[in-house]
C-alpha cells in the first residue's frame, strides 16, 4: 500500500566519520535510495535534540544519527558519549510521543564502512516506507481538535 | 500600548479576568496580593471576572470592541468555549494578557496532550475506580431533555495555548504567576510602560539556576532520584544530588521557589529566552551529567528516568516542537 510513497528521512552525520563513510558510499557509487537528506555536524555530540524534534515536526517520515564508535574513534575524544548518553532519553521521548521507534535510528558508522551507510540507508528507507508518512503537521490542521 | 488605555471617564483602567481550563491557581495569585488588590481596586475597575464576580458572556458581547484595556486571561484552550472566549476578549481587549503557564504554554492541563479525547473520556467516566456510571455514559455536546435540547461545549483532543488560537500581547509566566511579579507588571500597565508586543514580563532574562542559592559543583549521576526518594542536602545543588531539576532549563524571575525549600524546580516559567523546545534543553541537561562511559551504563542509568515527556515538558507541552503524541487519523 506504501509503495508509491517516498519517505523523507533527515540524516544527521557526523564529518569524520559517518559523513567520510557516506561521501565514500556516493562516490563508489554504491546502490542506495535518495530519500536520505544529509545535515553534516562537526561531530554527533553536536546533535542537539530539538534538531531531532524539529525534523519531525516539520515533515520527516524518520531520522537517523551517526558519528564515529566509541570509545576512541570520536575526533573530539568524547563527543560521541555525550550521543550515547542522550539518544536513549530521546528514544524513550519518542516512544511516549507515539512515533514509531523504527523511525529512528543512531549509531556509528566509521569512514571505513561506506558498504554499512549503504546498507543503513536501504534498509533504513524500506523501513519508514513501510510505516508510511508520519506528516506530524496533519494533526494541527484540524479546527476542530 | 495604545494612549487611550486610560481613558476612562474615571480615569481608571478598565480590567477583564479570565480562566479557561486552569486549576484555579491563577485566580489565587490575584488574591495573593493581599492588601495590594485595594490599591489594584484603586486603580481600575474590573468589568469581567467570572471566578469572583457575577457577570454573564452577554455582558461581555454588549461591550463595544477594545473596550476593556487590559484582559488577563489565564487557562488553556481545553474546549470549544475556551476558544470562543478567548476569541471574545481578544475583540473586547486593547491588551490581551496570557496569565500564568496554562496559558502562556498549555501548563498541566496540556499533559493531556499524551491522550486524546476518547481515551480520557473513558478514563474519567468508565474506568477510575471512583467512577460509578453502569450505564457508560459519555458526554455529549447535545442531549434532549423535557425542557428542550442542552448543549455544552465541545471537548478538543488537543489543548493549546492562548496564542495558538489567539494574538496575544504579553505573556505573564508561572505557575502560578508570583504576587510580587504581577504587581510589577500592574504597575508597568499603569504607568504605561510596557516592553514590545510579544514580550514575557513578569518574569527576567536569566535562569532560575541564576537565582538559586544552592552551590553547584560538578555533576556525575550514577542514579536519578524522584523527590520522594531521597531527603536532600541543603547546601549543595538538588542536580548535583541526582534530582532532576529543570533550573538549567527555565526562566528565571520566580526567585527559585521550589530550589529555596529543597524541592526541585518543575519549570513553570517556561524556557529561557532563545530556547526553543524546553523539555530538549532539559534532557540536555540530563544527559550531560550522566556518569556512564559504556552505551549500556548510560542507557541503564537514563532509562530510570520515569515518564520523560512529562517530567521534561511539564508545563509546556502544548507549546513545545511537537504540542503532543501522535494522533491516529480519523481519531
Ligand atoms: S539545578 Fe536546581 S538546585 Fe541546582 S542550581 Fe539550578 S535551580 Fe538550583
Ligand atoms: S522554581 Fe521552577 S517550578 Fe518552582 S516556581 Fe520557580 S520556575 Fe516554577
Ligand atoms: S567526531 Fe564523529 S562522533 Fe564526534
Amino acid at each position: 500500500m506504501n509503495a508509491n510513497f517516498e519517505p523523507r528521512i533527515v540524516g544527521f552525520l557526523c564529518n569524520w566519520c559517518t559523513y567520510a563513510a557516506a561521501d565514500t558510499a556516493g562516490v563508489s557509487r554504491m546502490e542506495q535510495p535518495p530519500n536520505v537528506d544529509i545535515i553534516r555536524v562537526m561531530c554527533s555530540g553536536r546533535v542537539d535534540p530539538v534538531f531531532i524534534l524539529k525534523a519531525f515536526a516539520e515533515g520527516a517520515d524518520g531520522v537517523i544519527v551517526s558519528g564515529c564508535h566509541p570509545p576512541g574513534d570520536c575526533h573530539y575524544q568524547q563527543g560521541n558519549y555525550k550521543t550515547f548518553r542522550r539518544m536513549p532519553l530521546v528514544e524513550a521521548l519518542l516512544a511516549q510521543y507515539g512515533i514509531e521507534k523504527e523511525r529512528f535510528h543512531w549509531g556509528w558508522i566509521s569512514g571505513a564502512e561506506a558498504p554499512k551507510w549503504a546498507q543503513l540507508v536501504r534498509d533504513f528507507t524500506e523501513q519508514v516506507r513501510a510505516l508510511g508518512p508520519l506528516n506530524w503537521k496533519r494533526m494541527f490542521e484540524s479546527k476542530e481538535d | 500600548m495604545p494612549e487611550d488605555t486610560k481613558g476612562t471617564k474615571n480615569g481608571k483602567l478598565k480590567l477583564g479576568l479570565y480562566w479557561a481550563a486552569s486549576c484555579g491557581g491563577c485566580e489565587i495569585a490575584i488574591v495573593e496580593l493581599r492588601e495590594k488588590i485595594l490599591d489594584l481596586d484603586a486603580a481600575a475597575d474590573i468589568l469581567f471576572w467570572p471566578c469572583a464576580m457575577d457577570f454573564k458572556y452577554k455582558d461581555v458581547e454588549a461591550m463595544p470592541d477594545g473596550h476593556i484595556d487590559v484582559c488577563l486571561f489565564n487557562g488553556a484552550i481545553r474546549t470549544s468555549e475556551n476558544e470562543h472566549v478567548a476569541h471574545l476578549l481578544r475583540q473586547k481587549s486593547k491588551v490581551l494578557v496570557a496569565f500564568g503557564s496554562c496559558a502562556h504554554l498549555g501548563g498541566i492541563p496540556g499533559l493531556g496532550n499524551l491522550f486524546d479525547r476518547q481515551s480520557i473520556f473513558e478514563r474519567a467516566y468508565l474506568e477510575a475506580p471512583s467512577v460509578d456510571n453502569p450505564e457508560g455514559i459519555l458526554p455529549q455536546t447535545s442531549c434532549q431533555l423535557p425542557e428542550g435540547e442542552v448543549t455544552i461545549p465541545y471537548f478538543y483532543n488537543t489543548v493549546k495555548s492562548l496564542a495558538q488560537v489567539e494574538d496575544v500581547d504579553y505573556f505573564i509566566p508561572g505557575c502560578p504567576p508570583q504576587a510580587p511579579q504581577i504587581w510589577a507588571v500592574v504597575e508597568a500597565i499603569l504607568s504605561g510602560n510596557l516592553p514590545p508586543k510579544g514580550s514575557v514580563v513578569g518574569a527576567n532574562e536569566k535562569t532560575v539556576c541564576d537565582e538559586c542559592e544552592h552551590k553547584r559543583e560538578e555533576k556525575r549521576i550514577k542514579k536519578f532520584y524522584r523527590p520522594h526518594e531521597i531527603i536532600p542536602d541543603h547546601e549543595r545543588c538538588l542536580f548535583d544530588q541526582g534530582i532532576i531539576c529543570a533550573g538549567p532549563a527555565t526562566r528565571g524571575g520566580c526567585g527559585a521557589l521550589c530550589p529555596s525549600v529543597d524541592m526541585p524546580c518543575r519549570g513553570c516559567y517556561g524556557p529561557p529566552p532563545n530556547v526553543i523546545d524546553q523539555g530538549a534543553a532539559l534532557l540536555s541537561a540530563v544527559a550531560s551529567v550522566v556518569d556512564a562511559d559504556t552505551e549500556e551504563e548510560a542507557a541503564r542509568i537514563v532509562g530510570e528516568i520515569v515518564d520523560p515527556v512529562g517530567t521534561f515538558y511539564r508545563f509546556g507541552l502544548p507549546a513545545s516542537l511537537l504540542h503532543r503524541s501522535k494522533l491516529e487519523e480519523g481519531s
